[in-house]
């Protein structure tokens, strides 16, 4: 039975989350913004604490799943609960959130495909995803970098641009292709840890925004990693089931990442709120929206998206939670939230004024954090592409 | 009360009325609509095939003449969705009579739901309303220029409003009025002799909805049908659920006007092949997914809201605001994608466009 009205469960995360965003992210918010590539010591702290994703659970043998006692608390999926968890903590600081220790999407992808064997080498090393490169953005089913056997190790070349975590992470999953005529299909990701020979970090970017959050260029020159370090299997199948998966990863991320949009605008909104009321500017949600300035106009519709923004994006993550195919609803909460996000964000700065052009605030951090997120993850146009294909039912070929 | 589960999962119950009404629909207007637009009426039994449902009258408890079933603003959000997706003037006329029955319900005194509920919990559906819009710049129902006095043992009114759905034949309606600066809802018979009902409107849209203006000239009411008696009634409570109500309607035709134009873009051959595989025109056809989408959603978390007992006078609105734009938007979109083709009444896209611009202007046109 529909029934959105949040549960008890879910504003206990909200406000145990918020507390944390509050206490921990926004007062080192200016300082990692203003020192980029620094890293953040004050986020060791996290290291225990899984925010991104719940990890792997392992069912022990021989234990009888625990029955449900009458009404007790409603269970709560995994990523949902991580989505409410990501927009508190990007309303602390979306830069701070992508530089959690072991909580990259390398360790998302670790955490779908790895065997137990991968699980119990990897699990608790902090996991960067390196897939772009510098010619393939959007289209990653064109990376050249290349994987080749040699004996019982994969022998590594190409080059690896806007790396996540580049710096601080402790390996790396690399996408490579072991088969270049054999297309998607014959693209597998690769775990590389940061030491080994012929991996090396080229250089960290320097960004509009997301500053306290490490991006960098990895090169690999004859590589050579264990054969095992392949995250799933080595098989290379005619038709592209192995790439379709990597790109199933994105029905649970793209939720994450517009769960970030919603965070950094619901900041912002929060912030014009606030001086709205300073101002003596009162919202009651009952005069006709014609009559009232539009200050508060703008605000009420840009909140109105925000809302649309949270229950696209809590949809999608509930489907996956709930095992329904949701790679439509997924692109559909990324293509609201990245676009919306964006706009709000930039909204905010305009009704703020000068409060919103001066470092002394963060409201100018949050517009330039914000537009990242309707790039990274599948931009805002292939977000459109996809959901265009799903409900037009045209192929890749129909709808280039 | 017991806390229901976060789920945006139908259950059996809501899939199977939803599956029921765009069955009727489809089976009454799919091919009609286009007529009722042009005649300018919706024959009197499309309106009697959707009242048989009981959607009305299936929560109105037994005594009062109804089914008793559970009162869900959910259930009533899907419905109006669904009916505004077969046609937005069918909806409102065919839900009209609830805008009269649910308020008495909810914050009427016992005599008042004694008196009134039960002729119209009838199998036959009978016409009664609500005048609350009324015709002029700066409306606002927060501020109604529609004014009551206490005169003795009677209230008098004085004032104009407009929109007042199937006013011509209603036997009762409920008017919105100012009394001592709150907004307040008087049962006014339609014998009345201060109650004037004017000529049928002509709007910019819903054509086939027959809407009024209605004068309010010393109309006296006695003190007793002042909705809520002595205590008056909770305005606020009838606008949170006639906006949420309204939000539905929006997703409903926004979601009509969407999937025309997304069959016809893929029908429509231009440059040798199908329009949307255009990206421009794809991108149109996405967005107007996610904002059907988007608007349904947000009115179902105001009637949850709602449901839950909970104040939904923040949700309703957003849900309002959002689906007042987005409607303009979607149904805008709809238009152009069909080009010159959405702008001849040969297509429903511009029947849509027109319909779509009442969701931001009317307020309390019905309600879940």
């Amino acid at each position: 039975m529909i029934n959105l009205v949040i549960s008890e469960k879910m504003k206990q995360i909200q406000t145990s989350m918020n507390g944390m965003a509050k206490g921990m992210l926004r007062p080192i918010a200016r300082k990692y913004d203003a020192n980029e590539h620094e890293y953040p010591k004050e986020l060791d702290m996290f290291r225990s604490i899984k925010i991104m994703g719940g990890g792997k659970k392992k069912k022990k043998e021989g234990e009888e799943p625990k029955k449900e006692e009458k009404p007790g608390p409603k269970k709560l999926g995994t990523n949902l609960s991580t989505v409410i968890s990501i927009e508190e903590m990007c309303w602390g600081d979306a830069g701070l959130l992508l530089s959690l220790p072991n909580a990259g999407l390398g360790n998302a992808a670790i955490a779908a495909v790895a065997t137990d064997e991968q699980t119990e080498r990897f699990g608790n090393k902090w996991a960067a995803m390196a897939i772009t490169e510098p010619g393939s953005g959007s289209d990653s089913g064109s990376i050249t970098a290349t994987a080749v056997l040699d004996g019982n190790e994969w022998v590594l070349n190409g080059e690896k641009i806007f790396v996540t975590c580049a710096d601080r992470c402790d390996v790396v999953v690399v996408w490579a292709t072991v088969d270049k005529k054999a297309g998607k299909s014959g693209i597998k990701s690769f775990i590389v840890e940061k030491d080994r020979p012929g991996f090396k970090l080229e250089k960290l970017e320097h960004k509009l925004g997301i500053r306290a959050s490490d991006t960098g260029t990895f090169v690999l020159d004859n590589c050579r990693i264990p054969k095992d370090n392949l995250l799933g299997s080595a098989e290379v199948k005619t038709a592209t089931e192995g790439f379709k998966g990597v790109m199933k990863t994105f029905d649970n991320t793209r939720p994450m990442v517009a769960s970030m949009a919603l965070g950094i605008a619901r900041a912002a909104l929060d912030f014009t709120r606030e001086k709205l009321e300073e101002s003596g500017i009162k919202l009651d949600y009952n005069r006709n929206p014609n009559n009232i300035s539009s200050l508060e106009k703008e605000f009420y519709v840009m909140e109105a998206n925000l809302e649309a923004m949270r229950l696209l994006t809590w949809r999608a993550a509930w489907m996956a939670d709930n095992q329904e195919h949701n790679n439509l609803e997924a692109s559909m909460s990324k293509a609201k939230a990245g676009r919306y996000g964006t706009l709000i964000t930039q909204k905010c700065c305009e009704l703020l004024g000068p409060l919103g052009f001066t470092q002394e605030y963060l409201a100018e951090k949050w517009m330039r954090d914000s537009k990242i997120m309707d790039i990274f993850e599948g931009t805002g146009q292939i977000q459109h592409l996809i959901v265009a294909r799903n409900v037009l039912e045209f192929s890749s070929k129909q709808l280039k | 009360m017991e806390e229901r589960e976060f789920s945006f999962g139908m259950s059996e119950e809501q899939r199977t009325m939803k599956e029921t009404i765009a069955r009727l629909m489809k089976g009454l207007v799919a091919s009609n609509a286009h007529d009722m637009d042009e005649k300018k009426e919706i024959p009197p039994d499309y309106v009697q095939k959707v009242w048989e449902l009981g959607a009305t009258i299936s929560v109105i408890p037994e005594e009062f003449g109804g089914y008793g079933m559970e009162y869900s603003p959910v259930m009533n959000a899907i419905i109006l969705e669904e009916l505004a997706y077969g046609d937005m003037a069918l909806a409102i006329a065919a839900t009209a009579p609830s805008m009269f029955l649910y308020p008495i319900l909810e914050m009427g005194t016992d005599e008042q739901k004694k008196k009134y509920i039960p002729p119209y919990c009838d199998a036959s559906f009978k016409a009664c309303t609500m005048a609350i819009n009324e015709p002029r710049f700066r409306f606002d129902p927060v501020a109604l220029e529609t004014k009551a006095v206490k005169k003795g043992s009677s209230y008098v009114i004085n004032g104009t409003k407009c929109f007042v759905p199937l006013a011509g034949t209603a036997g009762h309606m409920l008017v919105a009025a100012d009394l001592d600066g709150k907004s307040e809802l008087f049962i006014v018979a339609a014998g009345n002799p201060g109650l004037k009902t004017g000529e049928r409107e002509k709007n910019l849209g819903l054509y086939a909805l027959e809407t009024y203006t209605v004068t309010l000239e010393n109309c006296e009411i006695p003190a007793a049908d002042r909705l809520g008696g002595e205590k008056g009634c909770n305005f606020d409570s009838l606008l949170q659920k006639s906006r949420v109500a309204l939000a539905a309607i929006g997703a409903g035709v926004s979601r009509a006007s969407f999937e025309y134009a997304r069959d016809y873009s893929k029908e429509r051959v231009q440059f040798g092949e199908p329009i949307a595989s255009r990206q421009a025109v794809a991108f149109m056809i996405a967005e107007m997914a996610y904002e059907v989408d988007a608007m349904r959603l947000m009115a179902l978390k105001a009637a949850s809201t709602v449901e839950a007992a909970l104040d939904a006078r923040r949700e309703s609105y957003l849900a309002k605001v959002y689906a007042g734009d987005m409607t303009m938007k979607v149904t805008d979109y709809g238009v152009q994608v069909l080009g010159g083709h959405g702008y001849v009444r040969d297509h429903p896209v511009e029947r849509f466009y027109r319909n779509g611009r009442g969701i931001a202007i009317l307020e309390g046109m019905t309600t879940v």
